[in-house]
């Protein structure tokens, strides 16, 4: 510790720190704009000038290391009088038009120049005018002039973000900020930059012009698009969300936010919101009052129940359902006596479901049918398998050692990735395992790139590695560390053989002495489970209840097509089934296929909770009220209950919902990775000559809102999706890359565009899921064709 | 793409650096560029970018911070003329006018044939031999007369 | 001692190898090698050399070696300073092409001195040609064994390369340098910390004008002592100093330290004729600039000119006579260093286009009355809150023309015309 004086404030400090550290920690605040304490020092606005005693000149508090007994003034003359002449330069050439300026009222520069500026200005020759640039649909620099070039965004694009960008190109007073000959920025982080710059250069491009800071009504609120929990501030106004911007979270996002979580948010109101429930009469589909759409549903499914056998009723919702949806959606179900319930959409192996305890996933359940309440759950019983991180976010950040089995990391989980990029640059050695090679933007130290079906080979092989305390290769990275990481990722979870990968990686794990864990998919990947929002002994899951498909299936918020494991297996479920009642927020496919549309709400029109990858519950409001006659889905399913005349169906609130849920449970004790779930399931191999499929879904597909997110669907990462293949299989096919190919699978096939990627291994295709020009292909796993169209 | 020409230059100074430190190449490599083709275009950058290793961004701000690069053709010859104080003193101011005479061009210029432009240089650290011009960032000539640069000129038109 | 020391011609041929080993070079090399002189002892022959750093600066050089971190295993760097580009300075180019070798052996020893194995030398990019000469000397070096492993045969190792800057004066300021040579734009760094713990590629480093090392064989060969008094206290040795301008005969000259300005101008072959002496910047573009009777009564050293209200700097001389517009000179430097700022701190990128565009209008008739003390209060306003010191060097040029030549403004934005 050091003892130091700020402002004849007695201050003590770490060694190490700067003084703008120190005085930050004591609640000073010293004038800044290019500190900022996740990125590196860059010391150049000169904006954080000090006196230190005895030191003949100011000095920059965010780069002057504390020394022991150091005395520093923050508002002696000397200070002053230099903050205020760094105040006037900083002005000279901006252009001053804050009355017009997007960060007019949170602009650092604007606030300051009211404490530090001064009244009239000494400068009247001609300002320097720097051109705008185009950096793409998310980031508007259309006002370089109003930069004041303290790098914040270079700064975090490179260290942050991974890749350099931008930079500072020319020199002098004809220094600017900007990309390689006009390139966009393409980093799935790019939304940062908005917030960093502590000026109106650059602006968020869809928020453009819609408001002013000081119209705004924040609420707090947390990410739905991915498992990590990020917290976030919805902006609105007039009852619409303008706006998403990170709120400060350590332990989560930091203070950052992925480009998915901040944009999505534009695919609320898009044109294709369902706002009016419909039913489908006669082939025509009619707008109907609620109560005609809720009784026509709850009609149809008690005949069918009836009739057919409860256990011809199917459940699907997607993973990013708030906990309350999934939990009345799964009593509903087991009121109306059925068990087919489940959110693992994009999950095909379902081996380690039940395998602790006999049959029964939910021992301590009632029958189906009597309401299920699992607060019960007494102590010591065999724990059921509840994939999770198996630690903390941070926990990640702090590992030596990283083993990453099967996940395309980078645009699965943005942040999670830039963690481990820190941790990378630290000093960690991160090792991968997949069936693709994308650029991680962070030193990989070992890597395994091997088709799909040579996945649990690799994994085997490590694993004896690891046992033979081999030193080489990813076995001795591993061996190497102290904190060692192995998580597997969505690819290795939506994998054929996924149990028997999970097996193999928490065994590496043990015997590393490491941490193990799942990277959850979507926003309640956990809350999901706890939910109980999964099959019961007799029931099926969601693959089975699409192979064998059933007379009538109750969505939430599924997008058939695009979010489950097979879409064309999916779709042609549906097209079959006598009965489909789709709750959405969107008017999509099921228009082809369902018989009654209930328009649900999104999650800033709802309140609710997810549960996060690290088993953090975190409950959120609505931030605008429902569009148009939308309704949030807990209540839809309330009143489908009720019509039901299934007990237990009186809730006032989401709140009472997510306690009868949860309330009262140890969470973190019922996280559970561990499974002996690892039988030999049965092995992918295409025949001798044909490819396997890779598929990943693409950072802006993962779901509904997301897939209608303007800004987001016009950034690089929302191409459309070709066919990658090794430029050997291609010259296999007789390809050239830019060709237009068919792919084909089971019966359908669709045209695609032929790219080389000679980091894919061999014998593979890569091609995307979760989107329209890939729907009406099969598996994301298994055998795929390619021929020239 | 890169030539073979320009491969072998660039390989030679990377045995002055560590292994791991390619970059440090790129002043040279984007120099080298400059003398084959008479300035550096943005598809160069890329291509050193992707030979040594690091971010195009990264080339283009060394290309646009360092003054000597010609980020547009600047004809055949490029004369840079020393226009700071100690050659400022000695006739700087004439040596500009005899150019723009002779060849009909200003600073920044380049003649209509391709063959000439002049730059503005700054310092060239041969201050004693003021007033003077470089040929091409390869030739330094100094203590210019009217008579010298016509002789120069000439030299050069034969070539 | 010989009289020359440092400054050879390219009559002298010592660029060529054989021609500087006969001359007596890498003698001193050799004693250091053979007689395995240890570090300290060179270290302290330095100091008692009194030689400053040549860049500009000044630094003790003995005091500056002894930062090196010694019991370090890990890679170390000297680097050589070339970079010659202050406006009025060609000294350190001499040293390069007609020379070479001096420097190369210069460095050796500083590198054994050092623990170092690999320098680099920082070559300015317009000076192609010197350059040129110092690649074929390094490598004839190399090949004669005084550069790489096994030096003189001896259990030594040492390789020198050369790094060609390209058209930017803030790579003379040592961090930026060092950016340069790591392949980036070069932007000084923020110290500390300080190149001797964290310099090129992060390694420690220890950085050196050309001139600076190309002193070093001397004083080993003839004692540190001897090379003191050669000068005067304070600034001991010899130096060399560029006399350019309005002289007859503008070169460089090598001198003792303490020499009277008036014996340089007279070698230099004394003011253009029919002209008078009016002013002298005296130690490179950025140190302030004095006036004649000022000049004509100060000696060459550290402190005369300090005391006289300005500084030895590098050592190079630039003389105006009266029919320099001192508004004109002073217009000129304000756009070198509004060129040549580079453009990361605040107060330099902005400051620097503001001096120079004011006085830009004061020299075409539009400047105003107020202008002059708002140039003092702006050159207030940058120097010392800058990352480097090309925000002094930029205010220092201003303030020391408004000290002694206020009237000559004050009449230009009366007149709107020059006084001469
Ligand atoms: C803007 C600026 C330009 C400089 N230019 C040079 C230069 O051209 N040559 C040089 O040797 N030192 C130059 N220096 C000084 C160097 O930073 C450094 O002090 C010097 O190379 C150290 O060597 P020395 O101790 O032997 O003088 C410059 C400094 C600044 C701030
Ligand atoms: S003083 Fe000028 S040259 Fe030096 S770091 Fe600041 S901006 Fe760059
Ligand atoms: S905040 Fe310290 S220099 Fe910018």
């Amino acid at each position: 510790m050091i003892n130091i004086e700020i402002d004849g404030i007695k201050i003590q400090t770490q060694n190490g720190a700067t003084v703008i550290e120190a005085a930050h920690q004591a609640g000073i605040t010293i004038p800044h704009f290019c500190y900022h304490k996740k990125l590196s020092i860059a010391a150049n606005c000169r904006m954080c000038l000090v006196q230190v005693e005895k030191a003949p000149k100011p000095l920059p508090a965010c780069a002057t290391p504390v020394a022991e007994g150091m005395k520093v003034f923050t508002h002696s003359e000397q200070a002053v009088k230099a903050q205020k002449g760094v105040m006037e330069f900083l002005l000279v050439n901006h252009p001053l038009d804050c009355p017009i300026c997007d960060q007019g009222g949170e602009c650092m520069l604007q606030d300051m120049s009211v404490g530090y500026g001064g009244g009239h200005s000494r400068y009247h020759e001609e300002k320097r005018v720097v051109l705008g640039k185009d950096l793409g649909s998310l980031v508007s620099a259309e006002e370089m002039s109003r930069c004041i070039n303290c790098t914040r965004c270079v700064r975090f694009l490179q260290e942050v973000a991974g890749q350099m960008e931008l930079g500072q190109a020319f020199r002098g007073e004809h220094a600017e900020v900007m990309s390689f000959v006009s390139g966009t920025v393409n980093s799935e982080l790019s939304g940062n930059i908005i917030d960093l710059c502590p000026v109106g250069a650059l602006t968020s491009k869809p928020f453009r012009y819609k408001a002013r800071s000081w119209e705004l009504s924040r609420r707090r609120s947390v990410s739905a698009h991915d498992s990590l929990g990020s917290s976030l501030a919805v902006h609105t106004k007039n009852n619409r969300v303008l706006r998403v911007t990170p709120i400060e979270n350590d332990d989560i996002n930091e203070c950052w936010l992925s480009d998915k979580d901040r944009f999505a948010y534009e695919g609320l109101n898009s044109a294709d919101r369902l706002t009016k429930p419909m039913i489908k009469k006669d082939g025509q589909w009619q707008e109907v009052p609620w109560q005609v759409a809720l009784e026509f549903a709850a009609n149809g499914l008690r005949h069918l129940a009836n009739g057919a056998g409860a256990e011809q009723v199917g459940a699907l919702a997607t993973a990013n359902s708030t906990l309350e949806e999934l939990y009345l959606l799964q009593k509903l179900m087991r009121g109306v006596g059925s068990d087919n319930v489940d959110f693992r959409l994009r999950q095909s192996d379902f081996s380690a479901d039940g395998k602790q305890q006999g049959n029964n996933p939910h021992p301590n359940l009632p029958p189906v049918g009597e309401g299920a309440n699992v607060s019960s759950l007494a102590g010591g019983e065999p724990r059921q398998f509840l994939p999770w991180l198996g630690m903390s976010i941070a926990d990640i950040g702090k590992a030596d050692r990283l083993l990453i089995v099967g996940s395309f990391l980078r645009k699965d989980h943005p942040l999670l990735a830039a963690r481990i990029r820190r941790a990378v640059r630290k000093g960690a050695q991160a090792n991968i395992i997949h069936s693709a090679d994308d650029d991680l933007l962070m030193q990989v130290e070992n890597k395994a790139i091997v088709a799909p079906d040579a996945l649990v080979e690799t994994l085997t092989q490590v694993s004896k590695a690891v046992a033979a305390k081999q030193s080489e290769g990813i076995a001795g990275s591993l061996l190497g560390g102290e904190r060692v990481v192995v998580l597997l990722g969505n690819f290795a979870q939506q994998h054929p053989q996924s149990a028997q990968l999970q097996a193999l990686a928490q065994q590496i794990a043990a015997a590393t002495n490491g941490k193990f864990g799942f990277l959850g998919e979507a926003a309640n990947s956990v809350g999901g489970y706890l939910a109980q929002a999964t099959p019961g002994a007799k029931g099926l899951n969601a693959a089975s209840m699409l192979a064998a498909p059933r007379k009538a299936y109750l969505l939430l918020n599924v997008e058939a097509e695009l979010d489950c494991a097979n879409p064309q297996q999916a779709v042609a479920a549906m097209q079959a089934a006598d009965l489909v009642i789709a709750m959405s927020a969107y008017k999509h496919r099921a228009t082809e296929y369902a018989d009654v549309l209930l328009p649900v709400a999104p999650f800033t029109e709802t309140s609710g909770t997810f549960i996060s990858s690290e088993g953090r519950v975190q409950s959120f409001k609505g931030a605008v009220k429902p569009l148009g006659e939308a309704r949030p889905a807990w209540k839809v399913l309330r009143v489908l209950g009720n019509l039901l005349k299934v007990d237990g169906f009186e809730f006032d609130t989401s709140e009472a919902v997510r306690d009868e849920a949860i309330g009262g449970m140890d969470i973190p004790a019922k996280l559970n990775n561990a499974s002996q779930a690892a039988t030999q399931s049965s092995i992918l191999s295409p025949q001798s000559s044909g490819l396997q499929r890779v598929s990943d879904v693409p950072i802006y597909a993962t779901d509904a809102v997301v897939r209608r997110s303007a800004p987001l669907q016009a950034t690089a990462d929302a191409v459309t999706p070709q066919a990658w293949l090794h430029s050997d299989e291609l010259k296999k096919l007789g390809v050239q890359a830019g060709e237009i190919v068919k792919v084909s699978q089971g019966q359908g096939s669709v045209m695609l565009l032929a790219a080389a990627d000679d980091k894919l291994p061999k014998g593979v295709v890569r091609v995307a899921t979760g989107h329209a020009a890939t729907a009406a292909l099969g598996a994301m796993f298994g055998t795929i064709s390619v021929e020239r169209a | 793409m890169l030539s073979q020409q320009i491969i072998t230059l660039i390989e030679k100074e990377l045995k002055k650096y560590p292994a791991d430190q390619r970059q440090s190449a790129v002043m040279a490599a984007l120099r080298f560029v400059q003398d084959e083709k008479g300035w550096i275009a943005p598809e160069d950058m890329a291509d050193i970018a992707v030979y040594l290793g690091m971010p195009q961004m990264a080339v283009f701000e060394v290309a646009t911070f360092y003054h000597m690069y010609n980020l547009k053709p600047m004809g055949k010859y490029t004369l840079t003329v020393c226009t700071n104080l100690s050659c400022q003193l000695c006739g700087s101011g004439d040596t500009l006018e005899h150019l723009h005479k002779k060849l009909g061009i200003s600073l920044g210029e380049v003649t209509v044939d391709g063959k000439y432009g002049i730059r503005e240089g700054e310092c060239m650290g041969a201050c004693v031999d003021a007033p003077m011009f470089s040929i091409n960032n390869k030739q330094l000539c100094g203590r210019l007369t009217n008579e010298k640069i016509d002789q120069i000129l000439a030299e050069l038109d034969k070539q | 001692m010989s009289a020359q020391i440092i400054l050879a011609t390219a009559n002298d041929g010592l660029a060529k190898l054989d021609n500087y080993i006969k001359a007596g070079g890498y003698q001193a090399l050799r004693k250091v090698l053979t007689e395995k002189i240890s570090p300290e002892a060179i270290i302290a022959e330095v100091k008692a050399s009194g030689l400053r750093g040549r860049g500009g600066a000044g630094f003790p050089t003995g005091l500056k070696w002894s930062f090196m971190p010694r019991n370090y295993d890990g890679v170390k760097y000297l680097v050589c300073n070339s970079d010659e580009g202050e406006p009025g300075t060609c000294k350190d180019r001499d040293i390069l092409r007609y020379n070479p070798h001096l420097l190369i052996e210069g460095m050796a020893i500083a590198a054994y001195t050092m623990g170092v194995k690999t320098g680099y030398n920082y070559v300015h990019g317009e000076i192609f040609e010197a350059y040129e000469v110092m690649e074929a000397a390094c490598e004839e070096a190399r090949k004669a064994g005084y550069l790489g492993k096994n030096i003189l045969g001896l259990d030594f190792e040492f390789d020198l390369h050369n790094h060609m800057g390209y058209g930017a004066y803030v790579c003379g300021e040592e961090t930026a340098l060092l950016e340069s040579i790591e392949g980036k734009k070069g932007q000084p760094r923020y110290k500390p910390p300080f190149p001797a713990s964290f310099g090129l590629y992060g390694k420690p480093t220890t950085i050196n004008n050309t001139e600076t090392f190309a002193s070093i064989p001397c004083i080993i060969r003839e004692g540190g002592q001897k090379f003191a008094d050669l000068g005067v206290p304070n600034s001991g040795g010899i130096k060399l100093f560029s006399i350019s301008g309005h002289v007859n005969n503008p070169g460089n000259f090598e001198l003792p330290m303490g020499t009277p300005f008036k014996k340089l101008l007279e070698l230099a072959g004394g003011v253009r004729k029919g002209h008078k002496l009016k002013a002298v910047i005296p130690g490179g573009s950025s140190m302030p600039v004095l006036p004649a009777e000022i000049m004509m009564d100060v000696n060459l050293d550290y402190d005369s000119l300090q005391k006289a209200g300005s500084y030895l700097g590098s050592g190079a001389v630039i003389v105006m006579d009266d029919t320099t517009c001192m508004v004109k000179a002073l217009e000129r430097l304000s756009y070198f260093y509004y060129e040549e700022s580079c453009g990361q701190c605040t107060p330099c990128r902005e400051g620097t286009g503001w001096l120079y565009r004011i006085i830009h209008r004061i020299e075409h008739g539009e400047g105003k009355p107020e202008d002059l003390d708002l140039l003092l209060d702006l050159c207030n306003n940058i120097a010392g809150r800058t990352v480097c010191a090309l925000g002094d060097a930029a205010a220092w040029p201003v303030q020391g023309m408004l000290k002694h030549f206020r009237k000559e403004f004050e009449y230009h934005i009366e007149h709107k015309r020059c006084l001469v």
